[in-house]
């Protein structure tokens, strides 16, 4: 059987204090587990892009990982107002923030692009007025 | 134990009454040796017999020592003051700050690297980015400190001058700081330093201040240049002519912001001079003024001093470009031990140091040894500390042998009274 483990956090939406906490918490158990450094950047930009989609748009997420030795999955399963049209929203530039987080600094339109770049494999499914299901998955090898 | 809880980078540990330093943790900040109540913790400074091997000695001040002294005290006479306490002579380093500032300014409109370039002249956030963001090190812009370029001025000048080999004289750098005597003992990259030898600014302050009695300040060849401030938070930015730039102070911020530079974020921001110390270099652990009233000498020299240039900027452009400031080399990444250098084992370990840790009070009481309960958790896991060592899990034990022990008792006390009426008549 492999090894794997799992920790989940919970996100709460609107929360910019607590913003960034879990891809933080997720960073430090990679470096305990002696993950490459290159690695780990790529998950800590993906899971905090995702957290950010998440306090930005939604009510609360839970943000679970998964670590095997062969690969790092990410789960991030959020109550909000899903996303009408992913095409349209994994193109640079593209954003439905408002005026008040573009000048916060947010809402660039980069994210989920961001999000995809950085992982080899990336799932989203959205359901309008229930919620949107991301899974990021990073190999290790 | 107030040296374990103030340590930023959890590197202390106290085992059977004593303080301990994990060497792979410790950033060389200098925070526990400023709040040890009982001074027991001594940074390795030299002292002037350790320098008796050189024919001729040079010492080189940082520019944070002319703050240390009464406000009319200017560099120029504490430089003068130096060559009367036993060193043949002083040279002075803010100018080198100056060329440094200006190599800075051409790197930055010159080299199209990661952004944000980060200040690689604190030694402790160099460690801190070796061990915690080794994703970070190219974001270090690969300059020269000015301690380098000064001491290294100054052993050409006096090879030339005396007619000396360069390892008759001995350059002798008075830090306001642990971190910076460690860079030259042990530096990040391996390379040559130009610098022999430390001596705290605490240590030497006392014959300077009696030395300073005997030396008059006659205005001429007075230390100028934005060079002057470098040693407050800010100094370095304000020296630069590049917009988009930060001073940080502070492990805490310097950690956020490293976060952040890792998830990706400040990218339009061109430069971030970072220092271990809240206050920059006036605040360092080996200094003697308060720094708040050290910093409002510095901004005070700055204001009389700073707009008259101490170096010829083309002089120092034609220098850069023939790498007269470029550090050889790379730094290497020090990354911290994992519980496990096999992913599938550390994967376990960490399971079972989850596993642990819930049983832990999470209250971070320290009495352990071990600075947090997740520390403890990582310390046990690793085989380096006793999981009986928590006293709160040592009280449940506790409880449960006694309350075994009291089980026990009163099996056998019913027995006893049975036995003692057996025995009456």
């Amino acid at each position: 059987m492999a090894m794997h483990y799992t920790q989940s956090f919970m996100i709460e939406g609107r929360n910019f204090l607590a913003a960034g906490r879990a891809s933080a918490e997720i960073k430090s158990i990679l470096k305990q587990l002696g993950i490459d450094a290159a690695i780990i950047r790529r998950v800590a930009i993906a899971t905090f892009e995702a957290e950010m989609n998440v306090v930005m748009y939604a009510q609360r997420a839970v943000m679970m990982i998964e670590v095997t030795p062969r690969a790092i999955s990410v789960i991030i399963d959020d109550q909000g107002p899903g996303i009408p049209d992913i095409n349209l929203a994994m193109q640079e530039g593209y954003s439905t923030a408002t005026v008040e987080m573009r000048e916060m600094g947010f809402g660039a339109g980069l994210g989920l692009p961001n999000i995809k770049r950085n992982s080899d494999d990336l799932k989203i499914m959205s359901t309008i007025g229930k919620g949107t299901k991301i899974e990021i998955t990073i190999s290790i090898n | 134990m107030a040296c374990m809880r103030i340590c930023p980078t959890q590197a202390i540990r106290v085992r059977g009454k004593k303080a301990t330093l994990l060497n792979d943790r410790c950033i060389d900040c200098g925070e526990c040796v400023r709040i040890c109540p009982n001074n027991a913790i001594i940074p390795q400074t030299s002292s002037f017999s350790d320098f008796s091997q050189f024919k001729y000695t040079v010492a080189v001040p940082s520019p944070v020592m002319y703050s240390q002294f009464r406000k009319n005290v200017m560099p120029s006479m504490i430089l003068a003051a130096l060559r009367k306490v036993g060193f043949d002579d002083a040279y002075d380093a803010a100018c080198a700050s100056e060329s440094v500032s200006i190599a800075i300014q051409e790197y930055l409109d010159s080299v199209d690297s990661p952004r944000p370039l980060i200040s690689p002249f604190c030694p402790a956030i160099v460690r801190l980015i070796q061990i915690r963001y080794p994703n970070l090190i190219d974001h270090l812009i690969p300059i020269e400190s000015p301690m380098e370029i000064a001491a290294r001025e100054a052993k050409h000048i006096k090879m030339q001058e005396l007619g000396l080999k360069e390892s008759e004289i001995g350059v002798i750098y008075l830090t306001p700081c642990p971190a910076k005597m460690l860079a030259i003992k042990h530096p990040p990259r391996k390379k040559h330093s130009f610098v022999d030898g430390t001596i705290a600014i605490s240590d030497i302050y006392a014959p300077i201040l009696q030395a300073l009695t005997e030396t008059s300040h006659n205005g001429d060849g007075e230390v100028r240049g934005l060079g002057l401030g470098w040693p407050i938070l800010g100094g370095q930015v304000a020296s630069l002519k590049a917009e988009d730039c930060l001073a940080i102070g502070g492990l805490s911020d310097a950690v956020r912001i490293f976060d952040d530079i890792e998830n990706g974020k400040l990218r339009d921001i061109q430069y971030i001079e970072v220092h271990s110390c809240p206050t920059s270099c006036v605040g360092g652990s080996l200094t003697v003024e308060n720094k708040y009233i050290a910093r409002g000498r510095v901004l005070r020299m700055v204001q009389k001093y700073g707009s008259q240039p101490c170096q010829d900027r083309e002089k120092i452009r034609g220098l850069y470009q023939k790498n007269f400031f470029s550090l050889p080399g790379k730094i290497p990444p020090v990354p911290l031990q994992p519980l496990d250098n096999d992913v599938s084992k550390a994967l376990q370990k960490l399971h079972q140091k989850q596993l642990f840790y819930e049983r832990l009070p999470k209250i971070d009481c320290g009495a352990c040894g071990s600075p947090t309960c997740t520390m403890f958790a990582e310390d046990v896991i690793k085989g380096n500390a006793a999981a009986e060592d928590c006293v709160f899990l040592a009280m449940k034990n506790f409880e449960v042998i006694s309350s075994n022990l009291l089980q026990t008792l009163q099996k056998h006390s019913q027995k006893i009274p049975a036995t003692s009426e057996s025995v009456k008549p």
